[in-house]
């Protein structure tokens, strides 16, 4: 290990440093002074959020270029931190709400987190698979959180089985890759491919399965049968750091895979990504509407954004406009997180022991008992609806914008027809908030909780103004080709 | 500092201020939240009358705005770009206008979350005000797309009883049209590579004629559910009936321009090769709609219902004058979304003055209210002439002007559209003069409405201001055709010139 191997590496290195040590010391915190590991822990990510900053603008390959620090890593990086802290503040007062505080809680995050940022720098694919082993597992025990909980098991259970489906999925495209070209350094695969040596029919089955297996990790129809059911039994801060964390860090991989190591796919490629977006799409956005849990609309709702996202790489095919699909998809990307991660504050504001208070229905009153929780809940389900003045709306429009732009003007109007549909059922936590009489009870103890709540409202909506700087971001979080 | 002291900008955002104040006073404090609602609307009644007052009629040209970079990033160009001529003047007046009017009517109606009631609408008049003088597409849409909520919330919370569905089925009905607009927009802005309006107008002949095709239709179908055009318009009767009063005068006074307007402002001019194909079609659905709606309006039972789908029929009448694509109908077409504004604001006014007293709309409650009710029916009757056009008050000008202009129309191409859409305005007399005999002529025979009392101060004043345009545009019209003929020619100029060009 030399030293820039180090020093690219450091996040990393310090974060499952950090981790381990909160695991030792967690023992010796006493039952009553948890908050000091969830201090901990938070002030370890935003050390190392600081690094990752320090890190920014600059291109670095470590570990005979298995790693690599880019602008897309770093933006991705600073995301997951971000949510990393998120996740904290709104876990720390419902563990303690819901009798599930235990330290490790708040380790087992640390770790999964590391493993997203390995994800985003990762330019091997034994390490993206290292990434995603990292990131799960740790998920895998968290799903299952709430253990004496039959459903937080079966939660836990599920995620399990299904995720190492997919990750033998992942596994097996990367054996065919590796097959078809010799190597799994991304630059060696499209150096391969370039030459003409690559075996094509193996390359695709590998990048099929590559697809597939990362279908299941963001929940794209028709891998996201496990969806549902794990975001409803996991803990619902666990739900919060997945739907935004782990779907995150599986764009992360897809966007790094597909877009710098199979760009010669990409023709090949497009009529399959086309027809899996357009299904999520549909698909996520039609099963929400028959849903009376909060849990399960958001979480079907989690899909059909997968959905929107995937339009990025489709018009990634057209060459013109492939830096503004990453971008857009990059851009989405922050605006599903604030927005998601909102809503999901907001079941945990509503939600009670034994699994009450997730129906819909249960939110009838709110708009007059809470006038400003009401209202940031309807600044988010605008936002994911895509109606100004809301930052998921801008995010939107620049999905549709480089769909169009690359043309593919058909997957666009599915997008917006989607949109329609997806307003139905948005609309109908509205109307039960303020239309509907109602007893509606919100923890209101819980101020990391509130803050939460109200930053990301805040943020949706005044960064809908002022777009421009996180634009200017993620365009200048470029991918590194080779 | 431009932003904040730009006359138009502080049109648009000065209800923002009253929203502000209203979000740090006491809810329970009724009185104190109506009178800021009520002063923040007339102070910016008061700024649109110095938009006015600065504002060149002579100029056809967009005045008094600001054109800064937003959002210039990432390929996008954005700019945040209003802008007011003769084709917006007068909206922005009216609404300008009739939101005052609206807060004062519902003094007694709304007791219910009074605060919540005067934010949403406060936010509905920046966004409408928005709509009316954004340049840019882009922020055009966002306006656009932002007046559905704060009018969702009007009909959904204060409505009437069937509101849910009412608030729900405006919602997404709108926001269908607005979807395909908005692929439109994107494509737009992506081929012209900017969103300014008199940008793509310039450049509106560089698109291909199949292709303006589909844009005109995308950008269409946002309006004409907007508008309604008939047969998009299963909304609006539920959305009028379910509406609280004030919901109902700002629903048909103003949110229903925004449709007409934006043909006006975005399919003339930007497609305008596409408009001249469309116009017999775009007529015809138009004739359809004002025999469609005053039929159906002469058999309603209910007066807020019979009212609603009267508005079918004027709009009908608007979009017939907007595409005569002549000088005379758009002039006609303009001045009839303000009559419309002020006649059927003002009959919902009065319908709701009614429905506050006896709790129902039903006809057939009522008979001879004329008796116990002169100074109630005195203005009804001026209302409702007004509506059915009689000469001297405002409704004529505007429907003898629209088919005036539609009879001489090219672009329609028939006289025949004309004389099929005179025979509605027959039919708009009968189903008013039928309401009218019913309600307020006859016998007085029911014991329930012995005691209703006649208007009282407040209730006057605000019919008054609408009874004072009413007259004033009747008897005296030309100081409105002055300040939006050139504004008028322009346009027609620009599609005169398409027109040469497809022969």
């Amino acid at each position: 290990m030399t030293q820039t191997d180090f020093l690219t590496l450091l996040p990393n290195i310090l974060l499952v440093t950090w981790a381990c040590i909160l695991l030792l010391v967690d023992l010796f915190i006493p039952q009553k002074r948890k908050y000091i590991t969830a201090l901990l822990a938070s002030f370890g990510l935003a050390i190392v959020m600081g690094i990752v900053l320090a890190q920014a603008g600059r291109e670095m390959t470590a570990f005979n270029d298995m790693i690599t620090v880019d602008g897309f890593s770093v933006f991705l990086s600073v995301l997951f931190l971000a949510t990393g802290l998120m996740s904290i503040a709104i876990a720390y007062g419902y563990l303690k709400r819901m009798g599930i505080e235990r330290g490790e809680y708040y380790t087992l995050m640390l770790f999964s987190i590391s493993g997203m940022l390995l994800m985003a720098q990762a330019s091997n694919l034994i390490v993206i698979f290292l990434g995603l082993e990292l990131l799960s597992i740790p998920l895998y025990i968290l799903a299952a959180w709430a253990r004496p909980r039959q459903e937080s098991e079966e939660a836990g259970l599920k995620y399990f089985l299904l995720g190492a489906f997919a990750t033998g999925f992942v596994v097996y495209g990367i054996a065919m890759t590796f097959g078809a070209t010799g190597s799994t350094q991304l630059s060696a695969i499209v150096a391969s491919v370039s030459s003409g040596k690559a075996v094509t029919s193996l390359l695709m089955i590998g990048a099929a399965l590559l697809l597939v297996g990362f279908g299941f990790k963001v929940a794209a129809v028709p891998f996201h049968m496990w969806t549902p059911d794990v975001y409803q039994g996991a803990p619902t801060s666990v739900t919060g750091f997945m739907a935004v964390g782990a779907k995150v860090a599986g764009f992360a991989a897809l966007l790094r895979i597909f877009v710098s190591a199979f760009p010669s796919l990409s023709a090949d490629l497009t009529p399959v990504l086309w027809g899996l977006a357009a299904v999520t799409m549909i698909g996520g956005n039609l099963i929400a509407i028959a849903q009376s849990d909060i849990k399960r609309m958001l979480a079907y709702s989690s899909i059909a954004h997968a959905g929107y996202i995937l339009m990025a790489f489709v018009s990634f095919a057209n060459p013109t406009v492939a830096p503004d699909s990453v971008a857009s998809a990059l851009f989405y990307l922050v605006a599903y997180a604030l927005t998601s991660f909102g809503a999901w504050a907001m079941v945990i504001a509503l939600e009670k022991a034994e699994g009450k208070g997730l129906e819909i229905n249960d939110y009838a009153g709110l708009g007059r008992k809470y006038p400003a929780l009401a209202a940031a809940m309807t600044v988010f389900m605008l936002s994911l609806t895509g109606i100004p003045p809301t930052l998921g709306l801008i995010g939107k429009l620049y999905l549709f914008r480089t769909a169009v732009e690359g043309g593919f003007v058909g997957l666009a109007i599915i997008g917006v027809v989607t949109s329609l549909i997806s307003a139905y059922y948005y609309l109908r936590v509205v109307v039960v908030m303020y239309m509907r009489e109602g007893d509606a009870q919100v923890t209101t103890n819980d101020s990391w909780l509130n803050i939460t709540i109200g930053a990301t409202a805040l943020a949706t909506v005044i960064l809908s103004f002022l777009p421009a700087a996180l634009f200017k971001l993620a365009g200048d979080a470029i991918l590194k080709l080779f | 500092m431009d932003f904040l002291t730009n006359p138009l900008n502080l049109v648009i955002f000065f209800p923002l201020l009253g929203v502000l104040a209203l979000l740090l006073m006491p809810s329970g404090k009724k009185d104190l939240l109506r009178w800021t609602a009520l002063v923040a609307s007339l102070l910016t009644f008061g700024i649109s009358i110095w938009v006015l007052s600065l504002f060149k009629a002579a100029d056809a040209d967009l005045q008094l705005g600001l054109n800064i970079p937003w959002i210039q990033v990432a390929g996008w160009n954005i700019n945040y770009a209003t802008g007011v001529d003769g084709l917006s003047i007068l909206l922005v007046l009216l609404t300008a206008f009739l939101s005052p009017i609206s807060i004062l009517s519902t003094w007694t109606a709304v007791e219910e979350r009074v605060k919540d009631f005067m934010i949403f609408f406060l936010l509905l008049e920046v966004g409408m005000m928005g709509v009316f003088l954004a340049q840019d597409l882009f922020l055009f849409y966002i306006f656009w797309e932002f007046t559905l909520v704060p009018m969702y919330f009007l009909i959904g919370i204060w409505g009437g009883p069937q509101r849910i569905y009412a608030a729900v089925k405006f919602f997404l009905y709108t926001m269908a049209g607005s979807i395909l607009m908005l692929i439109a927009v994107l494509w737009l802005g992506i081929n012209q590579n900017s969103f300014s309006v008199p940008d793509m107008i310039a450049r509106s002949g560089s698109i291909p004629a199949e292709i303006q095709m589909w844009l005109f239709l995308a950008f269409a179908a946002a309006f004409a559910i907007k508008v309604p055009m008939w047969p998009l318009h299963s909304w609006l009767p539920d959305a009028h009936v379910q509406a609280p009063t004030a919901g109902s005068v700002i629903l048909a006074g103003v949110l229903l321009k925004m449709g007409t307007y934006g043909f006006l402002r975005f399919n003339l001019p930007l497609f305008p090769a596409a408009a001249i194909k469309a116009a017999p079609w775009m007529a015809g659905l138009a004739v359809i709609g004002i025999i469609y709606g005053a039929l159906v309006s002469y058999s309603q039972k209910d007066v807020k219902k019979l009212v609603a789908y009267s508005s079918v029929s004027h709009l009908g009448f608007v979009m017939l004058g907007l595409f005569a694509l002549n000088p005379m109908g758009i002039q006609g077409g303009i001045l009839q979304m303000i009559n419309h504004g002020l006649s059927t604001g003002a009959l919902f006014l009065l319908v709701g003055i009614i429905y506050e007293r006896r709790h129902t709309r039903e006809m057939d409650a009522f008979g001879g209210l004329w008796k116990v009710m002169p100074v109630y029916g005195a203005l009804m009757l001026i209302v409702s002439l007004s509506s059915m056009g009689l000469p001297g008050l405002n409704g004529f000008v505007g429907e003898f002007t629209i088919l005036l202009g539609a009879y001489g129309s090219s672009s329609i191409g028939s006289p025949w559209f004309a004389g099929l859409a005179a025979l509605g305005v027959i039919l708009a007399a009968i189903y008013i003069l039928y309401m009218f005999q019913k309600m307020f002529l006859g016998p007085f025979d029911k014991e329930e409405n012995k005691n209703l009392k006649d208007l009282n101060w407040r209730e006057i004043a605000t019919m008054v201001p609408l009874l004072v345009f009413i007259f004033w545009i009747g008897l005296y019209p030309k100081p409105f055709f002055t300040l939006m003929a050139p504004a008028v020619d322009n346009l027609v100029k620009i599609i005169q010139t398409a027109s040469m060009a497809l022969h």
